[in-house]
């Protein structure tokens, strides 16, 4: 057979597969949503977990260490302090933000200026951000750190300001986990669908690939069209997904803008990249095929011509 | 053309519809199988078309040992072989052009000379201009007919039929039959199983009986009359 009969037949095949599907537009529609909804939920996590990440990239990942005075301690005391902090073998810097400066600050980012005016006096400590030399960095000479500025008693707390960036960062990891999970079953479940459409569609066509077989067909020529069809929900699936996922970008990109704008910060939500939207295609393109193939696999050699 | 050689053939339900039956078809021949409903005659055209495979015994088509036939090379086989059936099995869905250009289709031919073949073999059966019309839109003749253009579309050397005539009336039977005969005046072998003997007399071809799984050759045996006919 030469390359372009064989290429015809394949286009054959895929015609007759679109024919197929546009014939039945609502079960096909059934069917496309199931995909396209299975496959818009990893996508749409994916982009979760990415947005979330840009929010908070700037965020440095190095430790360092915010001490709270009490409230009562007078600004020269703290300097004095924070001098004594400068001396020390392990600390790199030591910047001393005063009351007054933690307010404006305050007012400027949260959001809340109207509502602070009205407060009598300045309920704001002073405080120092201490970050320790990089070689004392490790957990025992960062506890070291901490107790040393806990002890002295003009301070309220010592904060470890890493906590909650690895705290953030271990939630990630384990949305991310969730994401692997979620991205398995799903696609687990778009492969049962399509095998199950395809099984149904072997049934229903059973007369005919008896009588495909009869004239001569081959197992490959009466299992293309299935594999056709099977490539074509996953495909069309994972085009509905990537535009579910647009349609919710848009949707929420407006919302989230006036968040951002709210806390002062200039994020703005991201959409798919055309890297995610060509992993996305090739996976239903792949889970389609792959669950017709099975599907054919296991239905077609059961059907032989009967006379 | 067709060499059966002591086959059996036994169901998995345990009926034995072929006991060692034993005959020769020649190439270029025309033979009617007849005999009672369920006497065997349609195991022997399925044996023939490789739908079945003997329990005992060799059945030799085209040189070929069907029971050694490796399944990969079934398509193949049955490309050489044109098959009629009672019911016709065409395609309800299917326009007759279709219908009759599958074997062209999955044989990878291409739509030019698809195209070409069909509109030949329609016009043997004289159904030309028919092409578009659905099997259901035609008479049960006719739609025989597209069963037949099927069958002899890919130009096959052999071609075999099981009761092509059971749902028609005499007079269409005839010229189904008379159909039959200018594919073998052009070469075709043909068998056809039927129990219309009023037809079998009327072609005087060469019969063969399938009785409880046993096989006369009327011809060989007697009938000198039918053999003066041919």
């Amino acid at each position: 057979m030469s390359l372009a009969v064989a290429g015809t037949r394949h286009l054959q095949a895929l015609i007759g597969s679109l024919g197929r599907l546009a014939r039945n537009p609502f079960s096909t529609a059934l069917t496309l949503l199931v995909i396209g909804l299975a496959l818009s939920l990893p996508t749409g996590l994916q982009l979760f977990i990415l947005n979330a990440q840009l929010a908070t990239g700037g965020f440095p990942n190095a430790v360092d260490l915010s001490v709270y005075f009490k409230t009562d301690v007078p600004l020269a005391k703290a300097q004095q302090l924070a001098h004594n902090a400068r001396e020390r073998a392990d600390v790199a810097s030591v910047e001393l933000i005063s009351s007054d400066k933690a307010m404006e600050e305050f007012r400027n980012y949260s959001g809340f200026g109207a509502a602070l005016d009205t407060l009598k006096e300045n309920p704001l400590p002073h405080t120092l951000r201490v970050l320790p030399r990089s070689d004392a960095q490790s957990p025992a000479s960062v506890e070291a750190l901490r107790r040393y500025f806990a002890a002295w008693p003009e301070v309220d707390i010592v904060q470890v300001d890493t906590d909650w960036v690895k705290r953030f960062n271990a939630i990630i990891d384990v949305v991310q986990r969730l994401l692997a999970i979620l991205a398995i079953l799903l696609g687990a479940g778009v492969l049962a669908v399509i095998f199950n459409t395809t099984r149904l569609e072997i049934l229903n066509r059973r007369s005919e690939i008896e009588v495909t077989k009869l004239v001569g067909g081959s197992n490959a020529f009466v299992r293309r069209p299935f594999l056709y069809t099977g490539a074509l929900y996953g495909l069309g699936g994972a085009l509905l997904a990537w535009a579910i996922v647009e349609i919710a970008v848009l949707v929420l990109t407006q919302s989230i803008d006036t968040l951002a704008a709210l806390y002062g910060t200039r994020f703005s939500l991201q959409g798919p990249s055309a890297r995610d939207v060509g992993i996305l295609l090739a996976a239903g393109f792949a889970l389609g095929w792959l669950g017709a193939w099975i599907s054919a696999a296991r239905h077609l050699w059961r059907i032989e011509p009967r006379a | 053309m067709i060499v059966f050689d002591h086959v059996s053939k036994r169901y998995p339900n345990g009926r034995e519809a072929l006991t060692s039956a034993t005959f020769e078809i020649h190439t270029g021949e025309m033979v009617f199988l007849t005999g009672r409903s369920g006497a065997g005659k349609s195991t022997v055209l399925k044996l023939i078309a490789l739908l079945e495979r003997p329990t005992r015994g060799t059945v030799l088509v085209s040189g070929r040992n069907t029971s050694s036939l490796k399944s990969r090379h079934i398509p193949l086989f049955r490309r050489q072989v044109g098959v009629v059936f009672q019911d016709h099995r065409l395609l309800a869905d299917r326009p007759v052009f279709d219908n009759v250009a599958l074997p062209l289709v999955v044989a990878g031919m291409s739509l030019k000379e698809v195209d070409k073949r069909v509109r030949a073999a329609l016009d043997q059966v004289g159904l030309l201009g028919k092409e578009r019309m659905l099997p259901m839109e035609l008479s049960v003749g006719e739609q025989q007919r597209v069963g037949i253009a099927r069958a002899v579309v890919s130009k096959p050397p052999l071609l075999i039929a099981d009761e092509p005539t059971g749902n028609l009336d005499p007079d269409l039977a005839l010229e189904i039959m008379r159909l039959f005969r200018r594919f073998q005046d052009v070469g075709v072998t043909v068998v056809v199983a039927t129990h219309d003997l009023h037809v079998v007399r009327e072609f005087g071809q060469r019969e063969l009986v399938i009785e409880n799984g046993q096989i006369h050759d009327e011809a060989a045996d007697h009938l000198p009359s039918v053999i003066a006919v041919r």
